[in-house]
């Protein structure tokens, strides 16, 4: 179910929400398949390949930040998600880690 | 017991006595098998004076030793003997309960037995219920009393029947509380088999089992199957079993639910009316709330399979001319609770009441009626009430729904069809839809066409002509998706099936006037829409050729409009020439099925076709460049699948009369057949003809070598040799491949024999005098690869040596290459020639075969070879490989693997792309030996991971991620290094190589990290 998000602005319609289907994976075009046709990193790759930092290019700088309007402390969460020594202490937390792995790895 | 004292001579009455003291003492358990086995039965007296014991144990252990020999002897019984035990084992029935299990086992011994003299079953039932309780026995002691119940009721079953209810009730109080999976199975049979044989019962005792939740040793699902069979097996059970059911879906428990609905479903298979009348209303109520509010989809299904069942069930019963109808009242009762969610304008509970209605609707003919003559006129009114296109779309696939069901009914009276009366109104809903703006409604509109088209007798000739012209309309939709033109498309082709008279007359004429209008416009040079509004044409009219007598109108039209082309009317291009050809092989196709038909297509099309391709190859006066486009490779190759796709299916005293007039044109000249056959020079592409008329020997390939295989060619012969002369001409290749393919086809399809001997010989000789030196060396080599590949298929002997040759050659400085991709062609399918479906002979397994039969000698050839002409080698193993079904190679890949290892170095891209494809599933099928070889192929994956080639780069990047599967500790010292090196891809310029850049960096940077 997606949010108004398209549908001008930003209104969130719960009551009747439209409901989309599920896209499916993204249909290789004929540039894709051209050696010679550089493909730009788009919204939609963004989305579904590259989640982690390292997973992006070298040239690029990320921000994460809550979706304004999302969650109750967002001031507060984007503030220590911006404070990189507390990333780096949460990420020596052995269980911490051990969980975010679990997530990000491929094998079931 | 004369048969025992008989025995007793023979045996040692000594040893005997030993032995049974021996057992009865418990020091042995061996002798009771061997005392069985040695004497069969013997006197009663050996054992007397341990069954006599004062001490239970004792008693027990000689009871079960003569148990367990009466269990051996059993069949040798005589009656006054089963008498005289039966007394003894019923007497023993009151004795110490330690004594217990081995008279039950005696007594099993005893049902067994045949001369078991009438009456004494009873009895022997009698005692059990009377003197044991079953129940506070072990499990293995219920499980025999269950196998004497059993074994009595197979062969006693009339006796048992005397006993009346004294018998059910026994035995249900012998498995009152039964808990035990493995009885509890052995149990349901017998109630099955009380209820399926009609033993007098007290039901009200039967209804208090539910399986237990933790059965163990056998799977529930069995447990479940077996008490569903028991329970509905009789519609004596209803009344109790029905509210247990009602109760079991209401509770929380996903698997009671589903159960419950099931069991529900296969009970409406037996009862009727009158065991479900007091139980509708819950039932519904049941039914329907888990439909609405379901959280899982398989009780949702099930819901709807239950109510399905108990409508059908309803439909079924004979009624008395008194009794109400239960059915009316019962879809009164649904549609009272579905239809207002049908007309809630923020239809949130349209879908579930929709499928409840088709649930109910899809059992008879009369719920189908009944539902649909209520629910269509509202859904009818409820499209015109909501004006959004999605809204509309959901109500259209709702009536989609009910039409659906109509078709599983069929009405003999054309008058109590129920659909008739809304014909009209649903005609016009169809076509508003068919004319909305909204692709989805369109497309829904479409099937709804189509289903409403498969009604018969349904819609007026009005009615398909309109349709007909909306079909017409969508097929030639200029969108960005094709979704919408390819369903009109399909349709048309379903419903030309059944009304061929409307498309012929309504369609036909407007696609043969929009091909003409096209070229005149054409000649004003009306730019490229035109292009497309006539390739449309050409594909709607290949769409509608569903029906034969369509076809004898659409046919005509395309070769007309080739004809038209050709004559120079019209600037014909490459493309459209081939999107003709196209459009005539997939006619072509549509024709296979029908032999009339296929026979039909063939006869008109490809003298037609041939005339058209001779023509163009005479020489020319005026040079005109039309003509020539009919000659260009692809034309050809699209003329080619025409011929082949025409010929395949011919049966062969058809096909006979064709070839006999096709292979004379070749040969000879002769093209009296031919439909314009004044040609200003000879056909006679073997002799001294122009190239062109060479190039159409391609033409002849597609049709002899389609033929079945029971034709007989004529000229053979004289044929064989030109085709064999001609593959070796050296001034155009394209004819001659043609040549040698079709010289191949033939050979392939030849039965063995001298003349197929001679044929090969004659090959060889042409091949090898062709390779040794001169200017057609690569057309010999041509020639040499399609023999092998004909031989290689069939599993001729000669292959064999061919291949070898083929092997040698590719150390050759000139033809190296060339041999190496010949490879592929030997393991890949062609389209043209030697298909299966152009009657090849073509051995199932012929790729492993090969790749057994050849890769040690191309692994011993690679080794031999000078360093210059390894790749060829590598080359050709990687073509081996790659198409061979991975299953199959991976047991060889070890013993490749230094190759493979060095193939990751060789230059070709080719040869690296195969090599990362062979070594992949390797790598995540054999880790450990893998392991070994770490460091080359951490070095040599980086390495190619920034190859020019995106495939190559992708295949190197998903190796690199299968190498996370090697041991960790074997993987750690390289992961710094991997890490920073798989930086770089990650900013390739395609995404598909990042998208693999990315999931092989994120697994590496797992590696060794807690919780991966």
């Amino acid at each position: 179910m997606v949010g108004g998000s398209g549908m001008g602005g930003g209104l969130l319609e719960n009551a009747n929400p439209l409901i989309y289907e599920r896209s499916g994976e993204r249909p290789v075009t004929a540039g894709e398949e051209d050696e010679q046709v550089p493909d730009s990193i788009d919204a939609r790759e963004i989305f579904d390949i590259l989640k982690l930092l390292r997973s992006l290019p070298q040239r690029f700088k990320m921000d994460v930040h809550i979706t304004p309007g999302t969650h109750a402390s967002e001031h507060a969460v984007n503030k220590q998600l911006a404070d990189k020594e507390r990333v780096a202490a949460a990420l020596e937390n052995t269980h911490l880690l051990e969980v975010v792995n679990q997530c990000l790895s491929a094998r079931s | 017991m004369a048969a025992a004292a008989a025995l007793e001579a023979v045996a040692p009455t000594g040893v005997l006595w030993g032995l049974v003291q021996d057992f009865v003492m418990g020091h042995q358990e061996g002798p009771a098998d061997q005392v069985a086995a040695e004497l069969q039965f013997t006197a009663f007296d050996e054992f007397r004076s341990s069954l006599e014991n004062p001490e239970p144990r004792t008693r027990a252990r000689g009871i079960q030793l003569l148990s367990q020999v009466l269990l051996q002897c059993h069949s040798l019984l005589l009656e006054k003997e089963v008498v005289h035990l039966i007394l003894f084992y019923e007497n023993r029935l009151k004795d110490h309960h330690l004594v217990i299990p081995s008279v039950l086992q005696g007594l099993r011994a005893l049902s067994l037995c045949v001369a078991l003299p009438p009456g004494l079953a009873v009895s022997v039932l009698k005692a059990i219920f009377q003197e044991v309780h079953v129940q506070s026995l072990p499990q293995v002691d219920r499980h025999t009393v269950y196998s004497i119940i059993t074994n009595f009721m197979r062969t006693r079953e009339e006796e048992l029947k005397g006993l009346g209810a004294d018998f059910t009730f026994g035995f249900i109080q012998v498995m009152d509380g039964e808990k035990d999976p493995r009885n509890l199975l052995v149990a349901f049979r017998i109630v099955h088999d009380l209820i399926s044989r009609d033993y007098s019962l007290d039901t009200q005792g039967l209804i208090t089992v539910w399986p237990p939740n933790d059965p163990h040793g056998i799977q529930r699902e069995d447990l479940i199957l077996s008490l569903r069979a028991v329970l509905a097996s009789t519609p004596r059970f209803a009344e109790f079993l029905l509210p247990l059911l009602i109760e079991k879906v209401d509770s929380e428990i996903l698997s009671a639910k589903l159960d419950s609905l099931q069991t529900l479903n296969a009970c409406c298979a037996v009862y009727g009316q009158k065991e479900l009348k007091d139980f509708l209303p819950s039932l519904w109520a049941s039914i329907r709330r888990e439909v609405f509010q379901t959280a899982s989809e398989r009780v949702e299904a099930e819901g709807l399979a239950a109510l399905n069942s108990l409508t059908a069930c309803l439909s079924r019963s004979v009624l008395r001319a008194d009794a109400e109808d239960l059915l009316d009242s019962f879809l009164s009762n649904i549609l009272q609770d579905c239809r207002h969610h049908l007309c809630e304008p923020d239809m949130k509970l349209v879908w579930p009441s929709a499928k409840l209605l088709q649930a109910a609707a899809g059992a008879s003919a009369r719920a189908c009626d009944h539902i649909t003559s209520n629910v269509l006129p509202l859904l009818l009114e409820q499209f015109h009430k909501h004006t959004q296109s999605n809204q509309r779309r959901t109500i259209l696939e709702m009536i989609l729904g009910f039409l659906k069901l109509q078709q599983k009914w069929s009405y003999e009276d054309k008058d109590e069809r129920p659909l008739s009366g809304f014909k009209d109104q649903l005609c016009s809903l169809v076509f508003m839809a068919l004319t909305d703006p909204s692709t989805q409604l369109q497309l829904v509109g479409i099937r709804t066409l189509t289903v409403l088209g498969a009604q018969p007798d349904l819609l007026s000739p009005g009615d398909l002509e309109l349709a007909v012209g909306h079909l017409y309309r969508l097929s030639f939709l200029e969108e960005d998706s094709p979704s919408c033109r390819v369903a009109a498309l399909e349709a048309s082709g379903i419903l030309a099936t059944l009304y061929p008279v409307a498309f012929s007359s309504h369609l036909v004429p407007k696609l043969a006037e929009e091909l003409c209008i096209e070229e005149s416009d054409l000649a004003r040079g009306d730019g490229p829409t035109k292009c497309s509004r006539h390739l449309r044409c050409l594909q709607a009219l290949s769409a509608i050729s569903t029906h034969p007598s369509i076809v004898k109108e659409t046919l005509p039209l395309l070769l007309q409009h080739l004809c038209h082309m050709n004559k120079g009317n019209t600037v014909a291009g490459t493309s459209e020439v081939i999107a003709v050809c196209q459009s005539l092989q997939q006619v072509a196709e549509k024709c296979q099925r029908d032999p009339e038909s296929c026979w039909y297509f063939h006869q008109t099309a490809i003298p037609c076709l041939l005339a058209l391709a001779v023509q163009a190859s005479m020489p020319e006066k005026e040079h005109s460049v039309l003509k020539k486009v009919l000659l260009e490779d692809e034309v050809l190759a699209a003329m080619v699948s025409v011929i082949g796709t025409a010929t395949t299916h011919l049966s062969p005293d058809l096909a006979a009369q064709s070839v006999a007039h096709i292979v004379p044109l070749f040969l000879d000249g002769n093209i009296s057949f031919l439909p314009e056959n004044s040609f200003p020079g000879r056909f006679q592409p073997f002799q001294d003809g122009s190239s062109g008329q060479r190039r159409l020997v391609a033409l002849l390939m597609a049709f002899v070598c389609s033929l079945p295989r029971t034709v007989e060619i004529p000229q053979l012969n004289q044929l064989m040799r030109e085709l064999l002369e001609l593959s070796c001409c050296h001034s155009c290749p394209f004819s001659s491949t043609a040549a040698a393919k079709c010289f191949a086809g033939l050979l392939n399809k030849h039965p063995a024999g001298q003349q197929l001997d001679e044929f090969l010989q004659l090959a060889v000789d042409k091949v090898e005098a062709g390779l040794s030196s001169g200017p057609c060396r690569s057309q010999a080599f041509t020639l040499l690869l399609w023999v092998t590949k004909a031989l290689v298929l069939r599993y001729h002997p000669l292959s064999s040596c061919l291949t070898d040759r083929l092997m040698g050659l590719l150390s050759d400085p000139e033809l190296g290459p060339a041999a190496a991709d010949g490879f592929s062609l030997l393991m890949s399918d062609c389209t043209d020639v030697l298909t299966r479906a152009g009657h090849a002979e073509v051995r199932i397994m012929f790729r492993q075969r090969f790749f057994t039969d050849n890769v040690p000698a191309l692994v011993r050839g690679f080794h031999a070879a000078p360093q210059d002409v390894k790749p060829n080698y590598l080359k050709g193993l990687s073509h081996v490989l790659n198409r061979l079904p991975k299953p199959v190679l991976l047991p060889e890949l070890p013993t490749l693997l230094s190759l493979l290892l060095e193939a990751l170095s060789c230059p070709d891209s080719v040869v690296q792309l195969s090599t990362l494809s062979c070594l992949q599933p390797l790598l995540l099928e054999a880790p450990q030996v893998m392991s070994l070889h770490v460091d080359t192929l951490v070095t040599k994956f980086l390495n190619l991971s920034s190859s020019p080639s995106m495939a190559v780069r992708i295949a190197a990047l998903q190796c690199m991620h299968a190498l996370t599967r090697l041991p960790t500790p074997v993987l750690l010292p390289y992961k710094p290094q991997v890490i920073r090196a798989l930086a770089r891809p990650l900013d390739d310029k395609k995404r598909l190589v990042r998208k693999e850049a990315v999931s092989a960096r994120g697994e590496w940077f797992l590696l060794g990290s807690p919780g991966s």
